[in-house]
């Protein structure tokens, strides 16, 4: 099991490993939040197991409009910075339609983060095959700095989702998580999502959320029966 | 009111050691609602610490482009005290969130969040003396307990001068009736004491005592330092035996 560390700890003492959440200082490595430890020849990073998201650009995000402007609109993206997406970076945008009409207050979306610049001002770009407005299913909001659990190694937790009900899964890197498909099979995923949320640093996980899942697929169907 | 004799028989009023610290109960993440939050208690005092951010920060001309800003509210609760405390800051709180914000100014890593603000609240629910340096306390874990990176974690104490005697973490008595009292705030970087972020004093002392308050000072802040680490430790460690 990984050992958790708190600001400050030394973790290495050779600053050419210093990787994430870390720190150098007289050419000591010491963490610099809250989380789990993970070291190798190479690298040493902590992996946090709190804080807010900060985006990074390349990162699929799930955001909701708060702002329209002429130029574009303003998107919450569950981040100390709000994100801005211009007019032209939206394919559905059509120079003959007002942008409220594209995209009005609270509509929630699915865009990818174009740039981040060193002012944190951030835009975004729906010009990819996995973006497109969310008009269905439901956003389900966890931690952050849980978002790479659910995703899971190379993608096995959120595949095995996928595989055993079959239904639309997005995870934005900023911690909300869209689901469309059949309302019951929605709800099982969005308490699996809560599990490995609440369990995120435990060693097992994917079994153990397959063995849930297969659990309330089972209780649903014996309901539908009876 | 008479002065009463503050140590007898070389103890003190509630019978502890010249460097003996009043029990210390610390509890991290109590607060649903915040990003980081923690309760603790040091001797009478009552102190809870909650902290949000970084978030966006409104209004607009408050930002600071290369950095994030530090907000901190140091309030006391109109029932802390015996009499009645008005609501509301007044001349002293305004002060202490000052000194206070400076001593996390200079351990949290601003610069990797322009443009935003980090808020940290302490609300002082009894008080007993050294309420400062309690909320000092549970601020720093507060803020490891959100996440937010900082260089290591702070310690605070206070040391009192009475009947010419040093003492570590006056109570009020002891505060009240004493020569000088001077509470002193640590950065501690994987169990070293690395610099002092807060120093203040009132009343009187000598060079001499300077050194010696620092010395017990020194030693009482690493038990508080241990008790940090294991109300944050304990927080965690239970969420990971659920699984």
């Amino acid at each position: 099991m990984r050992k958790i560390v708190l600001p400050g700890d030394l973790v290495a003492t050779n600053s050419k490993v210093a990787g994430q959440g870390t720190y150098v200082e007289n050419g000591k490595v010491y963490a610099k939040y809250l989380g789990l430890l993970d070291k190798d020849e190479t690298q040493v990073r902590v992996i946090p197991l709190k804080g807010k998201y900060i985006p990074t650009a390349g990162d699929m995000v799930v955001g909701i409009t708060k702002e329209v402007t002429a130029n574009g609109w303003f998107v919450n993206i569950n981040s100390p910075y709000q994100a801005f997406l211009p007019l032209m970076e939206n394919p559905e945008y059509k120079s003959n339609k007002k942008p409220n009409e594209v995209l009005d207050i609270g509509d929630a979306i699915i865009a990818r983060v174009l740039n981040v610049d060193p002012n944190m001002k951030v835009t975004l770009t729906m010009k990819d095959k996995m973006c497109h407005p969310i008009r269905l299913g439901r956003i389900v909001a966890i931690n952050p700095a849980r978002v790479p659990r659910v995703i899971g190694k190379k993608g096995s937790m959120i595949k095995m989702l996928k595989n055993e009900l079959g239904i639309q899964i997005v995870v934005g890197q900023n911690g909300l998580i869209w689901l469309n498909g059949d309302a019951k099979k929605i709800s099982i995923v969005e308490e699996a999502i809560y599990m490995i949320e609440e369990e995120a640093h435990t060693e097992g996980l994917t079994d153990r959320v397959a063995e849930f899942i297969k659990r309330r697929k089972g209780d649903v169907e014996a309901k539908t029966n009876s | 009111m008479l002065k009463p004799k503050l140590i007898v028989d070389g103890k003190r009023l509630d019978g502890r050691a010249f460097d003996e610290l009043r029990p210390i109960k610390i509890e991290a993440d109590v607060l649903k609602r915040a990003d980081g939050s923690c309760y603790i208690e040091m001797g009478k005092n009552k102190v809870l610490a909650a902290v949000y951010g970084p978030r966006e920060l409104h209004p607009r001309h408050l930002q600071d482009p290369s950095k994030a800003i530090i907000r901190y509210r140091y309030n006391m609760a109109a029932f802390s005290v015996e009499e009645r405390r008005r609501p509301g800051p007044d001349r002293r709180s305004i002060e202490i969130s000052k000194v206070s914000k400076e001593v996390f100014e200079a351990v949290i890593m601003k610069e990797l969040f322009p443009r935003s603000a980090i808020d940290i609240f302490v609300e002082v629910l009894q008080a007993d003396a050294g309420s400062r340096a309690a909320g000092i306390n549970a601020a720093s874990v507060a803020l490891i307990d959100a996440g937010i990176p900082v260089k290591g974690i702070v310690t605070s104490v206070a040391v009192a001068k009475v009947d010419g005697q040093l003492v570590l973490d006056p109570m009020k008595e002891e505060d009240y009736y004493g020569e000088a009292d001077l509470p002193i705030a640590f950065l501690i970087r994987n169990g070293k004491i690395e610099s002092i972020t807060l120093l203040q004093m009132d009343g009187r002392m000598t060079k001499d005592e300077i050194k010696r308050v620092i010395e017990l000072a020194k030693k009482g802040v690493m038990e508080i330092y241990r008790l940090q680490r294991d109300a944050i430790m304990r927080k965690f460690m239970v969420e990971e035996d659920e699984g």
